[in-house]
């Protein structure tokens, strides 16, 4: 169960609608799934479990300054000239929404004020970067492992064992579908990024789904560098003939004018949708989730039994949505890694390679 | 006449939440399409299952990226 810290109720005319909700989902949604300086875990009896990381401010004014997030006491305190927003403080100050959102790390001055002019820059190793940091030791020490038992001949001589029967069907998956379907011959030389892509987006998704835990793959910055890897990886490819068509594309003369800036376009929205695509799908999840424990707690405002009563059909549903996003982190790492594979064959000679890799497949299956 | 004025009522928000509704009906559409497709081919040749079933995820996560982009943007309006 997670217990959350209930906001004060704003007073205003219609006070009776106020009452019957204190809770904020919004808000609280919004607090789950941005990155934070600390790993909250729940709220008991006022005070807060959580894990508090190293916060890293870089002021031009004031220079370099690092500490641990607990000095911030989940935004009560300022501490060394900063202080962390929350949104009672956004609220209780009447702050510009627009500039100040909570989470931000501003600097005060000595009377405990907003200090405008000194701009902060957040540097910090928040819960997102722990966790990339968390998944990738994981995946380099069970790939690493995986790949020497591997030279050591155990599943090239003899069957594969241990670890290997979960990655192999995996791998060669990957090869066959997405690789060797989408780039022919060049496969090779693209499967280390591809399989890469593939396993952080995985397993940042699965570990991001539990409780506790922080939501990497649904944060825009993470899939807009992953998209942009993409996009760099797909320019490298690139040939000749791929930009001969987008200049000059093979449709009547009519419509040229037409297909130029289409295909222009299509440069960038192909990774941007990437970017979106992979972002939109987990942050949704998230939220779906988030929503349906929220709302057992907004009843429980109400009334306190029908809180408790309509618990267990939401927890319910809430594993429901667990087994889809279960689905949906597999799916969606699959469909980044093919959709990369297919834009980097569409780059290698501007499409006339599509007849040659089906070919191919089609050889392999008859064989 | 009444119908501009509760159109009028309604905060700007809200209006983010209407298109995101648009955008699941198009997603729901598109992918429905899809999946008849992939389900009708299946059932006429049961051997080229594997094949099928590959390019249907592929066509229906590019229809959901779509779809996605405006539920992205109906999610903006609501937050700001």
């Amino acid at each position: 169960m997670f217990f959350f810290n209930v906001s004060e109720a704003q007073s205003g005319p219609d006070s009776a609608k106020q009452d019957a909700s204190k809770i904020n989902p919004s808000d609280l949604i919004l607090e789950h799934i941005a990155n934070g300086h600390e790993f909250e875990f729940f709220t008991f009896h006022g005070r807060v479990a959580s894990i508090p990381l190293p916060v890293i401010l870089y002021s031009p004014q004031r220079g370099w300054a690092s500490f641990s997030a607990s000095h911030f006491q989940h935004g009560a305190a300022a501490y060394d000239g900063y202080r962390v927003l929350t949104e009672e403080y956004i609220n209780e100050n009447h702050l510009d929404v627009k500039n100040y959102r909570a989470g931000l790390v501003v600097a005060v001055d000595a009377d405990g004020k907003i200090d405008p002019s000194v701009k902060v820059y957040d540097f910090s190793i928040g819960r997102n970067v722990v966790q990339m940091l968390i998944t990738a030791i994981l995946l380099i020490w069970v790939m690493g492992s995986v790949a020497k038992k591997y030279k050591t001949g155990v599943g090239v001589k003899s069957a594969p064992t241990g670890v290997q029967g979960v990655i192999e069907p995996i791998v060669v998956f990957l090869r066959d579908e997405v690789g060797k379907v989408n780039l022919g011959d060049r496969y090779e030389r693209y499967m280390p990024f591809l399989l890469t892509v593939f396993f952080f987006i995985l397993i940042n998704a699965l570990v991001g789904l539990i409780p506790g835990t922080a939501n990497v793959v649904g944060n825009i910055a993470f899939t807009g560098a992953l998209g942009i890897l993409a996009f760099i990886v797909i320019m490298i490819s690139t040939g000749r003939h791929y930009w001969l068509h987008i200049v000059n594309p093979p449709v009547p003369l009519g419509v040229k004018p037409i297909m130029i800036p289409v295909e222009i376009l299509g440069i960038f929205t192909k990774p941007f949708a990437l970017i979106i695509r992979l972002f939109a799908n987990m942050i949704s999840g998230h939220i779906i989730i988030l929503s349906f424990i929220i709302l057992i707690f907004v009843f429980g405002a109400m009334n306190t039994a029908l809180g408790w009563g309509t618990s267990p059909f939401f927890i319910l549903l809430a594993v429901f949505i667990y087994l889809i996003e279960l689905l949906v982190a597999f799916i969606q790492a699959y469909i980044f890694a093919n959709l990369t594979a297919v834009f980097v064959g569409l780059a290698f000679e501007g499409g006339h390679e599509e007849g040659h890799g089906h070919e191919h497949a089609t050889e392999a299956a008859i064989i | 006449m009444t119908l501009m004025t509760i159109l009028l009522d309604v905060a700007q928000p809200g209006y983010g939440a209407i298109g995101a509704g648009f955008a699941a009906i198009g997603a729901g559409i598109g992918i429905g399409l899809v999946g008849k497709g992939a389900v009708e081919g299946i059932a006429r040749q049961p051997e080229a299952s594997n094949d099928i079933r590959a390019n249907m995820i592929l066509a229906a996560a590019l229809v959901e990226g779509v779809a996605l982009l405006a539920a992205v943007a109906g999610l903006l309006a609501v937050f700001k």
